[in-house]
C-alpha cells in the first residue's frame, strides 16, 4: 500500500534515503492542492459516516443496552441492570446452552462434511473430466439461492405426509413417517443438510479458483519424487492454497453464526432449531420486547464472531500494516 | 490479486495431464451423477409440484404422473398470491441499494488505494469488519433507530423510519459496503502507478482521476460486483424481515416465508411461489453466471 504512494511521488520529491517514511507521506499530502483534500474528504467522509452510523454506532449500542433493561418504548425507560442480563440468559433462559451447542453442532457440521465435501468436488472436478462444467453449474446452482427460499424448497421435500423423502423412504403416510422439520430430535440435522446443499457449492468454487491457481509445476515435482496422487494433494497442493484455505475457514466459521434465514422459515428458530441469531430475534419482536436480553445474546454472538474475524483480518492485513 | 481464474492455466493443464497417462473417470463419474441427482432432486421437486393443480394432487396423490401439467398455480401466486408486486418490491430496493454501494465504495476504494494518508489501513479495515459480523448483532439498536426517528407522516404512514424501504436501502448499503471497498481496493491497488503519476503531472485533480482514470479501468470489477450485490440483496431475508410491518411492502424473498402459512394445505401454490422466486436468480444464472463466479472468487483471492 505505501509503496503504491511512494511510487506517486516523483524521485526528485522523495525525501532523501534514510529519512523517516513519515517524511515521505507528508511530503505526499502536501502536494495535494486544497480542493483535492476537500474532494478526498468528502469521499472519504461519506462512505465512513455511513459505516459509523449504520454498523459501528448499533454495535456499540447493542452492547450498551446489554447492560440496561427495556421494553424497547420510551427512551426515558432505559434502566441500568448491571449483568442481570447475563446472569439471566446462562442462568435461567431455557433455550441459551441448547442454542450454544446448536451453533457449535452447526459449525461442526460444516466444517466437517460441507466444507470437505466442497473440496471433494472441486479435486474431482479439477481433473478436466468430460462434463465438468455441467456438474459445476449443478453444484453451484444453490449458492445464488436465499437460505430463506432453501428452506421453503427443503421443506417441500422433507414434509411428513407429502413430501418426496418420506416416499423415498416407503414410510409416506404410515405412522413411522418422520416429520422432518417439525421433530425436535432430527430437525436441527434436516436443517444443516439443507445449508450443506449451499455450503458445499460455494466451497467447491472457491476451491475450483484456487487449484486453479497452484503451479502445476509443484505437482509434476512431486509426481517425479515418487508421490502418491494422495500425497501430492495433502503435502503439496493442499499448503499451496493456504490463502483460499484461510478465507474457506473464515467463510465456515461466520456462515455457522449467521445460520439464521433457515431456521427462521422453519419455525422461527424454536423447538429443536434454537440458534443464538434466532434467539436475539426473538427477544426483539413480538409481545414481550425485552431489549437488554437481546442485545446480551447479541453480545455473545458479537463476542464469539469476533475471533474468525479478527483471525481474518491479522492475515489479510497484518503484512501491509508492518510495509 | 487476480482476476478470478486465469483462463490460460486452466487451459495449459490437461494436456500435461493426459499426456502423462490416459485417465479413466468412472467412479468418478458415479460419484459425481449421484452427487449430482441428489442436488437437482429438491429443485425438480418443487418445479414438478408447482406443475400441478391442487386438483390432480388431491386427487391422485402428490406421488403421481396422472393428471393435469400446467401453469395455473404460476397465474395464481401471480395474481392472488401477489408475486407481481413483491418482485417490485425486490427492484425498489435492490436497484438502488446497488447503485449506491457501488458508487459509496467506489469512492472509499480509490481513497483508500490511490492516495496514502495515514488512517487509509486502519478505515479499510474497519469497512472490511464491518461486513463480516452477523446481521444479529446489530439488529436491536438499529430498529430502535429507525423506531425513534421521526418523520412526518407525509413522508412515511408510520411517523418514523419503520416499514419504509428508505432502511431497508441504507442497512443493506452500509451492510454491503465493506465487502465491495474490499474488493474494490485490491483491484485498483493492481492497477499501475504510473496511469495517476501521469495524470498528476497534467495537473488533473483527485476528482478527475477518480473519475476519469480509475473508474474506467475497474469496469470487469464492477460488473462481477454488481452482479454479486442484485443476489446478494435480492436474497436479503433478514433485513426486510426487521424494518417492514406491512406484508404488501415486503420483497419476495421475506414475502415468501408468509406465504408458507397462508399456503398451508396447498403445497402446489407454494412451490409455484418458490420457482418464482428463483427466476430472477435464475436468469443471472444464465446470463451472468461468470459475472458472478468472478465476484465471488475477486473478494478471496487475496489472502
Amino acid at each position: 500500500m505505501s509503496t503504491t504512494a511512494r511510487d506517486l511521488v516523483p524521485p526528485e520529491s522523495r525525501a532523501p534515503s534514510g529519512a523517516p517514511a513519515k517524511g515521505v507521506r507528508s511530503g505526499k499530502v502536501r502536494r495535494l492542492s486544497k480542493r483535492d483534500k476537500a474532494v478526498l474528504s468528502l469521499m472519504v467522509g461519506i462512505p465512513t459516516l455511513i459505516q459509523l452510523v449504520f454498523i459501528w454506532l448499533p454495535t456499540v449500542m447493542s452492547v450498551g443496552l446489554s447492560f440496561t433493561r427495556w421494553n424497547g418504548l420510551a427512551l426515558s425507560d432505559i434502566r441500568p441492570a448491571g449483568a442481570d442480563n447475563y446472569q439471566y440468559i446462562s442462568q435461567d433462559y431455557p433455550p441459551f446452552w441448547p442454542a450454544i451447542q446448536h451453533n457449535l453442532l452447526w459449525l461442526a457440521f460444516l466444517a466437517l462434511v460441507a466444507t470437505p465435501l466442497g473440496l471433494l468436488l472441486a479435486v474431482l472436478l479439477d481433473q478436466q473430466i468430460r462434463g465438468s462444467r455441467i456438474y459445476q453449474s449443478i453444484f453451484f446452482g444453490p449458492v445464488m439461492l436465499s437460505l430463506a427460499l432453501i428452506g421453503i424448497i427443503w421443506q417441500l421435500f422433507y414434509q411428513r405426509d407429502n413430501g418426496l423423502l418420506n416416499f423415498l423412504l416407503g414410510t409416506s403416510g404410515t405412522p413411522q413417517a418422520v416429520d422432518w422439520f417439525g421433530d425436535s430430535s432430527v430437525n436441527i440435522w434436516a436443517a444443516m443438510i439443507a445449508a450443506t446443499w449451499r455450503h458445499a457449492g460455494y466451497v467447491m468454487l472457491l476451491y475450483l479458483a484456487g487449484l486453479k491457481g497452484v503451479d502445476p509445476t509443484l505437482k509434476e515435482a512431486a509426481a517425479i519424487d515418487g508421490a502418491t496422487a494422495a500425497q501430492t494433494f495433502f503435502r503439496v497442493v493442499f499448503p499451496a492454497m493456504r490463502p483460499i484455505n484461510i478465507v474457506i475457514v473464515v467463510i465456515t466459521i461466520i456462515e455457522s453464526l449467521r445460520a439464521f434465514d433457515v431456521v427462521y422459515v422453519i419455525n422461527r428458530g424454536t423447538n429443536g432449531l434454537e440458534l443464538l441469531s434466532a434467539l436475539v430475534i426473538q427477544n426483539l419482536v413480538g409481545e414481550g420486547q425485552v431489549i437488554g436480553v437481546g442485545s446480551a445474546l447479541a453480545v455473545v454472538l458479537l463476542v464469539i464472531s469476533l475471533v474468525p474475524i479478527v483471525f481474518y483480518l491479522s492475515r489479510t492485513f497484518g503484512k501491509e500494516n508492518r510495509a | 490479486m487476480s482476476t478470478a481464474v486465469s483462463p490460460s492455466t486452466a487451459m495449459t493443464r490437461p494436456a500435461t495431464r493426459s499426456g502423462s497417462k490416459p485417465k479413466r473417470h468412472y467412479g468418478t463419474h458415479i460419484f459425481l451423477t449421484a452427487m449430482a441427482v441428489m442436488w437437482l432432486i429438491p429443485l425438480i421437486w418443487a418445479v414438478f409440484t408447482a406443475l400441478r393443480p391442487i386438483a390432480s394432487t388431491n386427487e391422485h396423490g402428490y406421488f403421481s404422473l396422472a393428471g393435469d401439467f400446467n401453469l395455473d398455480n404460476f397465474i395464481q401466486a401471480w395474481s392472488q398470491g401477489g408475486f407481481a408486486k413483491y418482485l417490485w418490491n425486490s427492484v425498489i430496493i435492490c436497484v438502488p441499494a446497488v447503485l449506491l454501494v457501488l458508487f459509496f465504495a467506489s469512492m472509499m476504494a480509490f481513497a483508500v488505494s490511490r492516495v496514502s494518508w495515514k488512517f487509509n489501513v486502519t478505515l479499510l479495515i474497519m469497512f472490511t469488519a464491518g461486513n463480516l459480523l452477523p446481521p444479529q448483532v446489530l439488529a436491536a439498536p438499529l430498529f430502535e433507530m429507525a423506531k425513534h426517528f421521526q418523520v412526518p407522516y407525509s413522508f412515511s404512514d408510520s411517523g418514523n423510519m419503520l416499514n419504509t424501504y428508505i432502511i431497508v436501502i441504507a442497512v443493506n448499503m452500509a451492510f454491503q459496503m465493506g465487502f465491495c471497498t474490499f474488493v474494490l481496493s485490491n483491484y485498483m491497488k493492481a492497477l499501475s502507478a504510473d496511469l495517476t503519476e501521469a495524470a498528476l503531472v497534467d495537473g488533473a485533480g483527485i476528482w478527475r482521476q477518480y473519475r476519469e482514470i480509475i473508474m474506467p479501468l475497474c469496469r470487469p470489477a464492477f460488473a462481477a460486483l454488481a452482479t454479486l450485490e442484485v443476489i446478494f440483496i435480492y436474497n436479503d431475508f433478514f433485513w426486510p424481515l426487521l424494518f417492514i410491518q406491512s406484508g404488501d411492502r415486503l420483497p419476495v424473498t421475506t414475502a415468501i416465508n408468509n406465504l408458507q402459512g397462508e399456503f398451508l394445505n396447498n403445497y402446489n401454490l407454494l412451490a409455484a411461489g418458490a420457482v418464482i422466486t428463483v427466476i430472477p436468480t435464475l436468469i443471472v444464472y444464465l446470463l451472468l453466471q461468470r459475472q458472478f463466479v468472478a465476484g465471488l472468487t475477486l473478494g478471496s483471492s487475496k489472502g
